[in-house]
């Protein structure tokens, strides 16, 4: 041969990548300020609590099977939510972007639908299914659904032509075109809308669980009881709860996405 | 071995319409190609030379004339008919095997024997090694391999190839024209070479089908008759290469770099098969 043979290195996965050390810089100094300031006593201190406060509230909570309970309840109701909204939004997505027909027929109302704010749906929502699981459930998967159709949308629209023709040459099915070429094809938009999806699934999920409140479990809930006990500690506990767990989930998101996208050619 | 296919193309006339305009691309194009026979087909840019191709594989219709292989008109795309791409046209998503495997995706025969074509075809075209690829890996002149590997894995009757090696470097090209040969000597087939350039189809075609623009018709047929593999020094090459490029007024035929016609066409568009 006299081509050299030549294969490039995969590229090692996005996720794995570590976090550059300034970026704890910024938390760490206002960490700091916030230490001084109520060390100080330039503060009110029942409003801006002592950083040791809430560490101390926080250790207690930790150890409260009552906090567990709120995460496992808003983690499932995030996870369910997500779920039916990310099929959804494929599913709505592949249509919008194959069939003309479907874009004339639903396109204009579904970003009409889509310029309405999220949480002007709960008051309909709480009206028509009441304050329940289901609300919250169907709030989320609303709030997953537009970024998932959205990316969904762009990436069918990409797939090329050339492409289109090798499907028609080894005749693909109505299947095979949806499940081998299609759907592959835009799975990097997929995968951006979907990581969307999950951060606006999360803040659904603890959203609903503040304006659909009906002193149910979940990590929302724990806040609202802050709130009405004047806790401040335990609403910056459950503040920090919630972004912990939302961060862990797109960390879990990231790898599975460059785990089912290292056949891109890496960034250059 | 594939059986090779006899195609015979019959007074073969295609007209898009372009803004309510007639724009007619091929006209009464007629050509008999045997069994096992290499065809190139050379032009300049606007001839029809790609269209031709699209026609006979199946991927256009809509024309008048004739296109019978084995005697059965050509309805559409089939995989008796197998076709290479000048961009190799590769999912990036799957790997070297998964890629070739795509051709026997609706192809009879069991899993097992598919799976012993595709190992058969990555050897055939010197991929060894190289099977959990992805195209990225590879270099156009590999990736251009693996085009040809999928299209002669589900043991075509005839191989049609547009402009296979024009986006390649020299050195990649005329080995890959070597490859190509071999290949075609290996399986039997009848293939049909586009291309433009006339050394190309001079070297490959037992016949060097030349054509003219607007509309694209069939100028000249030149036959080759020169033992394979040939020599593109001797003098017998060079005077038959001479001869084809005197068509030309002694000029290489251009390739336009955009094509003259943009159809409209996305995925909405798309008919199925089946």
């Amino acid at each position: 041969m006299n081509e050299t043979p030549t294969r490039a290195p995969l590229r090692p996965a996005a996720a794995t990548r570590r976090i550059d050390p300034r970026a704890f810089a910024l938390p760490l100094a206002l960490l700091a300020l916030w230490w001084l300031l109520t060390a100080g006593g330039w503060v009110d201190t029942r409003l801006i609590v002592p950083p040791g406060n809430v560490l101390r509230v926080a250790a207690r909570t930790l150890g409260d099977p009552v906090f567990w309970q709120g995460v496992l309840f808003s983690v499932a109701r995030d996870a369910g939510g997500f779920a039916a909204g990310a099929l959804g939004g494929v599913a709505l997505g592949s249509a919008l972007g194959a069939s003309r027909l479907a874009e004339r027929l639903i396109g204009p109302s579904f970003h009409t639908l889509r310029q309405i704010s999220l949480f002007a749906w709960l008051p309909l929502l709480s009206s028509w299914l009441g304050y329940g699981e289901l609300s919250k459930l169907v709030f989320v998967a609303l709030s997953t659904l537009y970024p998932v159709a959205l990316g969904t949308f762009e990436g069918v629209r990409g797939v090329t032509l050339e492409h289109l023709d090798v499907a028609r040459v080894y005749r693909f099915s109505r299947s095979q075109l949806l499940f081998r070429l299609i759907l592959p094809a835009a799975a990097p938009q997929i995968a951006t809308g979907l990581t969307l999806g999950l951060v606006y699934a999360w803040v659904a999920t603890i959203g609903s669980e503040f304006l659909l409140a009906n002193w149910g479990n979940g990590l929302g809930n724990i806040i609202i009881k802050g709130r009405a006990a004047f806790n401040v500690e335990l609403i910056i506990v459950g503040m920090l709860a919630i972004g912990a767990i939302g961060t862990s989930l797109n960390r879990i998101a990231a790898r599975v996405e460059a785990r089912a996208l290292r056949w891109q050619r890496p960034p250059t | 071995m594939a059986q090779a296919g006899t195609l015979d193309i019959r007074n073969l006339s295609k007209q898009y319409r372009v803004q309510g305009e007639p724009l007619p691309v091929l006209d009464a194009i007629s050509l008999s190609i045997e069994p096992g026979e290499f065809v190139s087909i050379v032009g300049s840019s606007g001839c029809g030379k790609s269209t031709l191709l699209r026609l006979i594989i199946g991927l256009e219709g809509d024309y008048k004339g004739e296109i019978l292989l084995d005697g059965q008109h050509v309805v559409g795309t089939s995989l008796d008919r197998g076709i290479v791409f000048q961009e190799h046209r590769l999912f990036p998503w799957l790997t070297v095997e998964q890629n070739i495997a795509v051709g026997v995706l609706n192809a009879p025969g069991s899993d097992a024997a598919k799976k012993r074509a595709v190992q058969e075809h990555i050897a055939l075209v010197g991929l060894k090694g190289f099977e959990t690829a992805y195209p990225h890996q590879l270099s156009g002149g590999m990736s251009q391999r693996v085009a040809i590997a999928r299209a002669l894995v589900n043991r075509p009757e005839v191989l049609l190839l547009d402009e296979p090696f024009g986006a390649l470097d020299a050195l990649t090209r005329g080995h890959l024209q070597q490859e190509l040969e071999r290949i075609w000597r290996t399986e039997g087939i009848t293939a049909i070479l586009v291309t433009h350039d006339v050394e190309e189809a001079v070297v490959l075609g037992d016949r060097v089908i030349v054509m003219q623009p607007r509309p694209g018709r069939i100028k000249r047929i030149v036959d080759v008759p020169l033992a394979r593999s040939r020599d593109r020094g001797a003098a017998a090459f060079m005077a038959i290469k001479d001869d084809v490029l005197s068509e030309f007024g002694g000029v290489p035929p251009l390739e336009a770099i955009n094509p003259s016609i943009v159809l409209q066409r996305d995925i909405s568009d798309w008919h199925f098969s089946r």
